[in-house]
């Protein structure tokens, strides 16, 4: 009955990096463990994934750019957005890429401490740039219905924010993991190595975001 | 003898197109044209149901020779030749469409530019002195009196009615007489400008008897020119799905000889506009 | 023969041993399984239960288009059919049957892999189905369903009641998220899974339409999402982004709306595109003709796919360069299309055609794509557009391609694979009588309605001018036709189910590794490693080949072999 397993060789023994046996109830049966007996490909998934991510904030942009070109505002509502608050947290995001560029680097090296520690000071970082986005919400001259600009300003940079804000609770959740010994390595890290490649990502919307919102 | 299937070949095509050029031209699906260019879009539609019936004819009867000559017998147990590809042919019927459809493209941009499609609202210097241009204050102009696209070839000369769409209804306007109608009247042979406001959702002024149709959006004016060339009374419909009562949202437009309209907008002009000692004169 | 790993060559099959594990438990289809067979096949069952739906709702449309009148149902209800009909159609039944079901069932077979990139990802990607098709239908019944249309275009979808129409929106994210995890998983799996030995152009032709589709649905569907998420803040916040009256811009929504449903379009007919590519050449015993020139034309409608989609709003006041460019786009898309039916006509042509009711569905897909691509080059045309937009000419139109074309494939492969899948045959007289049924039904339903919006019936109208009206009533006709063919495919499924003849592992004697499995197939696909299939279409015999059955040994012999 179990002769129907020839296929479990070395080469896929190999290529499967997973550290705890998946489900303790189902070994034994032999329709199951095959599942899990392909490369591990999810990085390349969740890239696939944040292209189409892209995609939503590329609609956003052209629709904010469209309105700009072919929609002008009312007198009263064209505002002079301040800059400097803006400016400084681009500076906090991307700063908080490099962190977390420097905590994979110390994973890499397999210094745990530094690791959690870089990682700690990105989530800071990203909690940093969401307290000045929401600083920023409260002092604006304008509301969410004002008008049109006023309408997609808040749109774009609240899209943005939830996606620093599930951000962040993903590195602590990553910087929460790295505690317990043993569970990122460095040949298998992928919660750490999504979380990562998920916040240059954001990073690099925002840099978008603040050129076409505050400075075109 | 049998006869080559070169010649067999020849003689399908030769009978194909002979049969394609016949259903162009006398087979007519359109309803009567009543307007300028309504002859030009049924000759571009001539083409296109030429080559289609051409195409159409051509691949089904190949699917079908297939079907029937190619079948498998009963005991043929047997594969057929392993072809798995002809470049000169494969060249061929990718060189072939594209030539067409670009010919066709050409054409049909031809046929719409004469139509006034091609007319460029935002930088038209010869634009009629319309209300659009009122004076920039280094603002750009308001939404609601620019013109954001449509069919116009006029040139400012044409005589202008206002529509406005609403749920369920057209509403005309003529502007140099100050009145409002439920029922658009046109003078035959002269040409017309349809200014198309929107007061609530999206609608569109379509009259199939002139091949001419035009979303009417609300905050974006359109316009639509044409010049109706036959007597009679034609529907207008609304080609936008506009709410419940969409099906419904239809009126009339009645194209009649010149004299006729005078005496239909004198008839309609207020008596107002007339005695009205300093009303500056509209349009 | 050019295969060169286990058991490829059709004609010969592994016996397998007995004693092995081969159907799926029962329950297993009800629950959250992570076979991709599994998923594949419930795909296929909850869409065909929304076909149903789908088509009880375009009924009633035709019932209320026999009278000119507006007197079966209320207007509202009306409009609320038609968005219901549209959505249905196209969310719940083609996009997840040509995608979810055969994409699912299909691919790890033809990449040789055991099963998808991300089974658990499949399986949510799966389960958001149900959930959004129930509370779509749920809409009637709290508050009313949307009543703009499939299209939901604003301002009329902020002033029409907000209750159906948030609902429709929640429930076309689910959808739209459902098919952008699918695609994350098809481009994963293709790019990914494959056996090794494996190369991209020794893929089955399905596999590169798949891989196409799921490009399309990562860019394009979260355009759509975006477009919703601001279309919803506009009804429930009071923004005004497509509100004119706010200062808003209406247009702007149908950018981004047809920036996704215009490639959705492809993404319904690139897999049905790559299902006849992988049924041909099995009935008609020849190599798929121009295998290179389809990849490449499916790259190419996936190119131009995404710049095509203002041809949807030739009439929306758009600048004129907008209009000449998108024109230009779209008539060139005919090309590549082109290519795929001259490869398949040649693909069939000198073959050996096995008239089955998968190959004639097939061959009524090529009548009706055809037809409808016809039509399709001819409203690229902005004049005649101008005249024929928004009006039946259209809705006839896009029937020809998303039912004549698409549907007719999915029939196609079910008549294929059912074999496959159960391990039983379908049976042909049903089969076959279902195929007319449907080419019949189908043809009386739509060719009428070109001729109606040639002369003045706008779409989505629930009441119409009376010289419409007989046309109408044939139209209602086909329509009815087409309900009753879906009888004769009903009965053959469920008779076939338990009494069909035992198809056998490979009873189309094909090479795709899908049939170099048992019927139904185990787990894990196959018993042994996946079959090494390089040349997935390598049916035929050589030019000068000689039947063996009646050759004899001095011809063999003079000829010098």
């Amino acid at each position: 009955m179990f002769s129907s397993l020839p296929s479990l060789n070395v080469t896929t023994l190999i290529q499967q990096p997973t550290s705890p046996p998946r489900d303790p109830q189902q070994e034994g049966q032999p329709q199951v463990p095959a599942h899990a007996h392909h490369p591990d490909v999810r990085l390349f998934g969740l890239g696939i994934f944040l292209v189409a991510d892209g995609m939503t904030f590329a609609g956003f942009f052209a629709a904010y750019l469209t309105y700009r070109a072919v929609n002008p505002l009312p007198v009263n509502a064209e505002y002079e957005l301040e800059l400097l608050l803006p400016a400084v947290n681009t500076l906090v995001l991307l700063a908080s890429s490099l962190t977390f560029h420097r905590s994979s680097k110390a994973l890499m090296a397999n210094r745990m401490a530094v690791c959690r520690g870089w990682l700690l000071l990105t989530a800071a970082l990203g909690v940093t740039f969401m307290a000045g986005q929401m600083w920023e919400y409260f002092h604006l001259p304008f509301g969410l219905t004002d008008n049109l600009f006023a309408s997609t300003f808040y749109a774009l940079t609240g899209f943005h924010g939830l996606h620093v804000t599930l951000g962040a609770m993903m590195i602590l959740i990553v910087w929460w993991q790295a505690g317990s010994k043993g569970y990122f390595t460095t040949e298998n890290h992928f919660g750490f190595a999504a979380a990562e490649l998920y916040w240059h990502f954001v990073d690099g919307v925002w840099v978008v975001l603040f050129a076409l919102l505050y400075l075109l | 003898m049998p006869i080559p299937a070169s010649i067999l070949t020849l003689a399908a095509g030769i009978l194909l197109a002979l049969i394609s050029l016949w259903a162009g031209q006398n087979i007519n699906l359109m309803p009567v044209a009543a307007a300028d260019d309504a002859g030009t879009v049924d000759a571009l539609f001539k083409v296109l149901f030429s080559i289609g019936v051409g195409l159409l004819l051509g691949i089904t009867a190949m699917l079908v020779v297939a079907l029937v000559h190619f079948r498998r017998r009963d005991g043929d147990h047997l594969d057929g030749p392993a072809v798995e590809g002809n470049l000169p042919l494969e060249v061929f019927w990718t060189a072939v469409p594209a030539i067409v459809i670009l010919i066709l493209g050409v054409y049909s941009y031809d046929i719409y530019a004469q139509m006034g499609g091609m007319a460029d609202f935002h930088h038209h210097t010869s634009m009629p002195p319309r209300e659009v241009e009122q004076v920039s204050l280094g603002h750009p102009a308001d939404p609601e009196t620019v013109i954001w696209g449509g069919i116009d070839r006029t040139d400012g000369m044409a005589f202008p009615v206002e529509v406005t769409a609403m749920q369920f209804a057209f509403i005309f306007h003529y502007p140099r007489q100050n009145f409002t109608t439920g029922e658009l009247h046109l003078p035959l042979g002269q040409p017309v400008e349809l200014r198309l406001k929107s007061n609530d959702v999206i609608h569109a002024f379509w009259v199939p008897e002139f091949r001419l149709k035009q979303d009417v959006i609300p905050g974006q004016p359109t316009v639509l020119s044409f010049t109706a060339n036959r007597q009679g009374d034609y529907d207008i419909v609304c080609a936008e799905l506009c709410g419940p009562y969409h099906g419904g949202m239809r009126s009339k437009v009645v194209v009649e000889d010149p004299r006729s309209f005078e005496e239909w907008l004198v008839h309609n002009t207020p008596a107002t506009v007339a005695t009205a000692p300093d009303s500056s004169p509209i349009a | 023969m050019t295969t060169n790993a286990l058991p490829v060559s059709p004609h010969h099959r592994e016996p397998h041993p007995v004693d092995v594990q081969h159907h799926t438990p029962w329950h297993e289809y009800f629950g959250f399984s992570l076979d991709h067979k599994v998923i594949g096949i419930q795909y296929l069952v909850t869409g065909f239960f929304f076909y149903l739906v789908g088509g009880a709702l375009a009924g009633m449309i035709r019932v209320e288009l026999v009278t000119p009148l507006s007197d079966f149902m209320a207007r509202e209800t009306y409009n609320q059919v038609l968005t219901l009909h549209g959505t249905i159609m196209i969310f719940l039944w083609i996009v997840p049957v040509v995608n979810g079901a055969f994409g699912n069932y299909l691919v790890p077979f033809h990449v040789g892999a055991r099963d998808m990139a991300f089974p658990r990802l499949n399986a949510v990607a799966f389960w958001m189905l149900p959930p959004a098709g129930f509370l779509l239908l749920s809409s009637y019944f709290i508050g009313g369903a949307a009543q703009s249309g499939w299209t939901a275009y604003p301002p009329l979808s902020i002033t029409t009641p907000a209750v159906g129409q948030v609902i429709w929106i929640v429930s076309v994210l689910l959808l739209g998220g459902s098919s952008i995890f699918g695609a994350v998983n098809f481009i994963a799996t293709i790019l990914k899974l494959r056996r090794s030995g494996l190369g991209l152009f020794q893929l089955p032709m399905f596999c590169w339409a798949m891989l196409g589709t799921s490009v399309l649905v990562v860019l394009a569907t979260p355009v759509l999402a975006g477009a919703l998420i601001l279309l919803s803040m506009d009804i429930v916040a009071g923004t005004g982004f497509f509100n004119p009256a706010l200062g808003g811009n209406a247009v702007v929504y149908q950018h981004l709306f047809w920036f996704y449903s215009h490639p959705a379009v492809y993404i319904m007919v690139l897999p049905a595109f790559g299902l006849v590519s992988e049924i041909l050449p099995i009935h008609a015993r020849k190599p798929l003709f121009g295998y290179r020139s389809m990849i490449y034309s499916i790259l190419g409608i996936v190119f131009l796919g995404l710049i095509v989609w203002a041809h949807h709003m030739f009439t929306s006041g758009t600048p004129p360069w907008m209009r000449l460019f998108f024109t230009i786009a779209t008539a060139i898309i005919a090309v590549p299309t082109g290519i795929k039916f001259f490869n398949w006509l040649a693909t069939l042509w000198q073959g050996k055609l096995a008239l089955n009711s998968a190959l004639l569905f097939c061959c009524g897909f090529i009548f009706n794509f055809v037809f409808g691509g016809i039509t399709g080059v001819a409203l690229a045309q902005v004049p005649f557009d101008v005249h024929v937009h928004d009006t039946y000419f259209v809705v006839a139109h896009f029937h020809y391609i998303v039912f004549g074309g698409t549907v007719f494939v999915i029939f196609a492969a079910i008549y294929h694979w059912f074999p496959k899948i159960s391990g039983r045959l379908l049976n042909e007289h049903l089969g076959r009588l279902h195929c007319l049924l449907s080419f019949l039904g189908f043809n009386i339903c739509f060719f009428p309605q070109h001729w109606l919006g040639l002369n003045g019936m706008p779409r989505r109208v629930a009441e119409y001018d009376p010289q419409f009206q007989l046309v109408n009533q044939i139209s209602s006709v086909g329509a009815l036709l087409l309900a009753i063919s879906t009888l004769p495919f009903l009965i053959n499924v469920a008779w076939s189910l338990w009494k069909g003849v035992p198809a056998g592992d490979n009873p189309w004697q094909a090479c795709t590794p899908e049939w170099l499995t048992s019927s139904p197939p185990p787990v894990e696909n196959w018993l042994h490693e996946a079959p090494l299939v390089t040349e997935p279409y390598d049916y035929g015999s050589p030019e000068d080949a000689m039947p063996v059955t009646t050759v004899q040994g001095r011809e063999l012999w003079s000829a010098g072999r």
